[in-house]
């Protein structure tokens, strides 16, 4: 699911960021709550792939387009929304929790952490000094 | 540093260590006087803040940690809300304001506007507005100029007087020069001054330079929401503690929640009861009080103060305690620009406009304002809530605007005005209480109409301002209700009048000549919601007024 809700391309997508590890730390620490809530959820993903695709049972069997057409069924859902936000999270927080591996969705957005930047910062700016 | 004994009383006990009760500190310690300072929240240092986005409370987040310690938490300290007195108020995560030492000073974003000479005279320059409190300040622009250029000074602030010619006269250009400019800043000037607007460099309390033993801003970018990491925001923490702390007459003690000011036979105030860290009562003896908590813990706490001689509670034999209750407000437009503009480096304003501070009556309605562009946004924050509204939510697609839009998105945020309001309240929640087995706060807010259309007015010049800077898409959020605060004003107004104010001009209680109440609940007005600056040139005066009616024998406890 998180491979299809940020995919992999030319750039890292959750696969490579490796949000899951992301999602099981945050699963058994500040967010074990939401436990029952994916383990609702993903008997219901088997359910739902089967009733979609007879003779599958596995979801991660399906080719990519099935999958979307899947997901796209259950976007509405609630589980799926705490998995879109997982993902989301996982890919963009700090890699000591686990995804966002070798910073892949901080280099994708154009983030750099540091403690210190010197101007000029962006290409107006730049430009600015440049007309003074 | 020193410790005073809970039995011993001091000259005065302040409650509340933040933007007001920080100054106040430092300013009486400095004059002579014995203070302790009760502060509900911890006292934390540069080396305990993080660039962590999961740390801490954003309101685009889901509340994953839960363990933010700058800002008070719900699950501890619950609100419940409603529009009206005719409802009953729900629970909510309504308000949100600093809870550490320094207060919302640690976190805030560092704009730092003057009041305009308007904001305090401005009822009789519009006239009556109906089912408002709308009224003048007993204090004027000129009274309280001092004190704003005091606290740029001492607590040093970056900016450039003069370059805005909307500013009100001042004693002394800033201490500091402005922040190096931002794309948004070029930006917002480039939009600004194709429609005859003028923008200037934004006034911020964060170092441009060292001064005074404390680093210049290295840049980094993590100023809104957060503590800074090299001491270079102008917080309370960073600037006049530790000065109140050198004394040796002044002692900070955190983790301590006042939960009543306590009052003697005479009806003057001698302590306050307080809860430590292990929720262990105390009283800690003071010859005089002075209540910085906020404008919704102040009133909170004045309520909780009942006595036999104060059933209503404390200095509010009027009941105007906790009411003309105002929030920040602000309309919000986005608009995204064909080069990166690295945004997530430096501090989040650089420019700022004050072409419709003024109210016009051409407009129609009461109302005005100022205009900044910034980026608000970390990662996290962005990518759930900064996408332009048809973007897909996931997939290829998500994943393509979230690599196009991080670094080319620019946020219109303005600051508007927000009438004072009887019915506007904030209050004891009668069933829902807190951790401490304390009443909980019950906010009772509906907008105003002229308040409404005031944020339209300010949507439809900020989307009027991003095509003129020549955005590729624009969009705004829309405007009505809030079911969110910050920046809680008016609760404990100033005044002339006994009857329909809670303090004097020199911030004591009407009804107890021994307690002081300094902090954004003294608001008359809303000003155009930047409110840090009037709080802190407040407490400068507050804090000289006091010290003067000390020195003359004029406060007496009981």
């Amino acid at each position: 699911m998180t491979a299809q809700i940020i995919p992999s391309d030319d750039a890292p997508g959750a696969r490579e960021a490796r949000v899951i590890y992301f999602i099981d730390r945050v699963l058994t620490t500040f967010d074990r709550d939401k436990q029952p809530a994916y383990a609702q959820g993903l008997k219901d993903l088997q359910h739902k792939t089967v009733e979609m695709f007879p003779g599958t049972n596995k979801f991660s069997s399906l080719a990519s387009v099935q999958q979307i057409q899947l997901l796209t069924a259950i976007e509405k859902t609630d589980f799926f929304e705490l998995v879109r936000v997982h993902t989301i999270v996982g890919y963009l927080s700090r890699p000591e929790y686990g995804g966002n591996h070798d910073q892949a969705g901080w280099k994708l957005i154009g983030f750099e952490d540091e403690m210190t930047f010197q101007p000029p910062f962006g290409y107006y700016d730049s430009e600015y000094k440049k007309d003074r | 540093m020193i410790k005073f004994e809970d039995k011993t009383a001091v000259d005065f006990v302040i409650v509340g260590a933040g933007g007001a009760g920080g100054v106040v500190a430092k300013e009486l310690s400095t004059a002579g006087f014995q203070v302790v300072v009760l502060e509900q929240g911890p006292h934390l240092h540069e080396e305990d803040f993080t660039h962590d986005e999961l740390k801490h409370k954003d309101i685009w987040i889901p509340p994953f940690l839960g363990q933010d310690a700058l800002t008070n938490d719900h699950s501890l300290q619950p609100n419940t809300f409603r529009k009206t007195a005719s409802e009953k108020a729900e629970p909510a995560a309504f308000a949100q304001y600093g809870r550490c030492v320094g207060g919302g000073t640690v976190h805030f974003t560092g704009n730092y506007w003057r009041f305009h000479e308007v904001d305090f005279v401005e009822r009789t320059r519009w006239g009556a507005i109906e089912g408002t409190g709308f009224a003048d300040w007993p204090i004027t622009y000129a009274d309280l100029e001092p004190y704003y250029t005091k606290a740029e000074w001492d607590l040093g602030i970056s900016g450039l007087a003069g370059a805005n010619p909307f500013d009100p006269p001042r004693s002394k250009p800033y201490p500091l020069p402005p922040m190096p400019i931002k794309s948004s800043g070029v930006l917002l000037e480039r939009g600004a001054r194709k429609l005859g607007w003028h923008p200037y460099p934004a006034p911020m309390a964060i170092l441009s330079q060292p001064y005074q033993g404390r680093s210049a801003c290295a840049h980094c970018g993590f100023c809104e929401l957060y503590g800074c990491e090299w001491g270079a925001k102008s917080s309370t923490l960073a600037s006049v503690i530790p000065l109140a702390e050198k004394t040796g007459r002044c002692e900070i003690r955190p983790n301590s929640y006042v939960r009543k000011i306590s009052t003697a036979k005479n009806g003057h105030v001698d302590g306050v009861l307080y809860f430590d860290a292990h929720k262990q009562e105390h009283l800690q003896k003071a010859k005089a009080v002075v209540v910085c908590a906020n404008g919704a813990e102040t009133p909170r706490l004045l309520l909780m103060s009942k006595s036999n001689l104060y059933p209503q509670g404390l200095a509010n034999s009027n009941g105007v305690v906790g009411k003309f209750f105002m929030v920040d407000r602000g309309s919000f437009a986005l608009g995204t620009f064909e080069h990166p503009l690295n945004e997530f480096k430096s501090v989040q304003v650089t420019r700022v406009v004050q072409d419709f501070y003024d109210s016009d009556p051409k407009r129609g309605f009461y109302g005005g304002g100022g205009i900044d562009a910034r980026f608000n946004f970390y990662p996290i924050g962005f990518a759930l809530a900064g996408l332009p509204p048809d973007t897909p939510r996931w997939g290829a697609g998500y994943k393509k605007a979230l690599k196009q839009n991080y670094n080319r998105t620019v946020t219109v945020l303005t600051h508007t005005t927000c009438l004072p309001l009887e019915s506007n309240t904030v209050s004891l929640d009668p069933e829902a209480k807190d951790a401490w087995g304390l009443p909980a706060l019950r906010f009772t807010y509906k907008t105003h109409a002229d308040d409404v259309k005031t944020l339209e007015f300010f949507t439809a010049r900020s989307l009027e301002l991003l095509d003129a800077a020549g955005c590729v898409q624009k969009w705004a959020y829309p405007n009505g209700d809030t079911s969110a605060a910050v920046h809680l004003l008016g609760t404990c107004r100033m005044g002339n009048d006994p009857k329909t104010s809670v303090v004097d001009k020199h911030h004591r209680a009407h009804d107890v000549p021994n307690l002081f109440i300094v902090d954004g609940s003294s608001f008359v007005t809303s000003g155009r919601n930047q409110p840090t600056c009037t709080i802190q040139a407040l407490a400068y005066r507050a804090a000289d007024q006091i010290t003067r009616l000390a020195k003359a024998g004029e406060i007496a406890s009981g």
